[in-house]
């Protein structure tokens, strides 16, 4: 198995436990390259990335741009906010005016669930999923299940807890999925309001109450509170949420013993997470970062390496 | 078949003497094995250099060229990685490429490349084993090698090694 089975990376549900596996024996092979003083590999220098955000993000972006530089792809980027998508145009027209322009691959956020599926149908490019509304973050799934593969060694029976705002959060499935495809245990804990109604038939258990849940697990994923997506009132207040959810350092040392803290960003610093926690040496939170990187360069040039020559 | 293990083994000691000649005691010079499989033929030259010649601390290092290969996503089947492990910094040293067989030079062309990534060195040399004549696409030729060969296009040239194929031996195959 050296070749991914999938054209497109649209979820983690649609790819195998031997895609992840080679993601990740790639990586390794990436995070080496990152790691020279001369970060830089020529393999994608025919292809052009373009860079599509239709929502805002940081670390994903840049994540994604580095990745696409260090594989000396030409990338150009978009965001939403200055575009002809204020003017009307249509997400199948926006697409295929960039790829008339000779693009090979798209990498895709959008706020809607679907929206990288429904291109794929549609447009002659490999698309990227880089989040689409509540439903995928495939990439950073990807990466989370990489750092704890780093730190434990493996992925397979290990126990992870997600905690946090699960409702709203592509990252909570897509790391369900990649988790429980490399047989790993996974539970979910968090407010009952922010708890997806179905939840337990995706094959995870909910664990309401914090410290039971870190007595269990080998590694706590703590999700970010996301206010910007929440319409209405979940819980009662930040204070509320942060002292039934929220980790801290006393909270830690009083388990027996040590589990990994990540965090996929932006911290809210104090609210799901202690400053003291976010900093410790039990927190891999800028590892996952660099990790992403590594990641993201294998998904690429994985993916780069099914467009054939003469195709284009 | 070409070489037998004795054939080899007169080879590579040969090879060792000649770099002695250029390189004497090794304290500038560095040995690359290109991977995937110049790398048992980079050991076996250290062993050779340090046991029989006493010369100590041999650096020596290995180099993926996968990424910096000029065929992706031109040839047919997908390429895959090795790891690369140079542990050192090869700006200013003599750097001695070591791989298998030279066939056409595109790898050595992609090695010359991946190496910058370490630094700049001094001098790069190429050692071979096997060298398939007039078989060239590019203008490398190799400084040291272990036996010329006339391999016509349809033959492939395979060198076994005990570690990983159980015997040492070197084939002329007819595909």
């Amino acid at each position: 198995m050296s070749e991914l089975s999938v054209n497109h990376l649209l979820g983690i549900k649609y790819i195998t436990e031997d895609d992840i596996h080679l993601i990740f024996e790639t990586a390794d092979h990436f995070k080496e390259v990152i790691n020279r003083s001369i970060k830089k590999v020529p393999s994608l220098r025919d292809i052009t990335i373009a860079n599509l955000f239709f929502e805002n993000s940081t670390r994903t972006r840049l994540s994604f741009e580095l990745a696409e530089k260090r594989l000396s792809a030409d990338v150009i980027n978009f965001s939403a906010a200055s575009s002809s998508v204020k003017k009307g145009e249509t997400l199948i027209d926006t697409v295929n005016n960039i790829l008339s322009m000779k693009v090979d691959m798209v990498v895709m956020r959008h706020p809607n669930p679907g929206a990288g599926v429904f291109l794929a149908k549609h447009v002659n490019a490999s698309i990227i999923n880089a989040g689409d509304g509540a439903h995928e973050h495939p990439t950073q799934a990807l990466l989370d299940a990489y750092s704890i593969r780093e730190r434990l060694g493996k992925v397979n029976g290990k126990k992870v807890v997600i905690v946090g705002d699960i409702l709203h959060s592509r990252v909570a499935l897509s790391n369900i999925f990649a988790l429980q495809k490399l047989g790993a245990t996974v539970k979910v804990c968090g407010p009952k309001t922010l708890m997806p109604k179905h939840i337990e038939k995706l094959g995870v258990v909910f664990e309401p109450n914090l410290r039971k849940a870190l007595a269990w697990c080998d590694v706590a994923n703590m999700l970010r509170v996301q206010n910007e997506r929440m319409d209405i009132s979940y819980f009662p207040s930040t204070r509320e949420y942060t002292q039934q959810f929220g980790v801290n350092k006393a909270l830690l040392d009083s388990l027996k013993k040590e589990i990994v803290v990540m965090h996929p960003g932006p911290i809210n610093r104090g609210v799901e997470i202690t400053s003291d926690v976010a900093d410790s040496k039990q927190a891999i939170i800028l590892d996952q970062v660099q990790n992403g990187v590594a990641v993201r360069m294998a998904v690429l040039y994985l993916l780069a390496s099914k467009i054939k020559h003469n195709e284009d | 078949m070409l070489l037998n293990a004795k054939e080899i083994n007169i080879a590579l000691h040969r090879l060792a003497c000649q770099l002695i000649e250029n390189h004497d005691t090794f304290a500038n010079t560095v040995l690359v094995g290109i991977q995937p499989r110049g790398v048992f033929l980079a050991e076996r030259l250290k062993t050779i250099l340090e046991t029989d010649y006493k010369i100590k601390s041999i650096t020596l290092g290995y180099l993926d060229i996968t990424f910096y290969r000029d065929d992706f996503r031109r040839s047919g089947k997908p390429l895959e990685a090795s790891k690369t492990n140079i542990n050192f910094i090869v700006e200013d040293k003599k750097v001695i490429f070591i791989d298998d067989v030279l066939y056409t030079g595109r790898s050595i062309r992609s090695a010359l490349t991946a190496i910058q990534s370490f630094g700049r060195p001094l001098e790069i040399e190429l050692l071979t084993l096997i060298d398939r004549r007039f078989s060239r696409h590019l203008p490398i030729q190799p400084d040291y090698r272990g036996r010329q060969v006339d391999a016509i296009g349809g033959e492939k040239v395979k060198v076994c090694w005990v570690e990983n194929d159980g015997e040492d031996a070197v084939y002329l195959i007819k595909t």
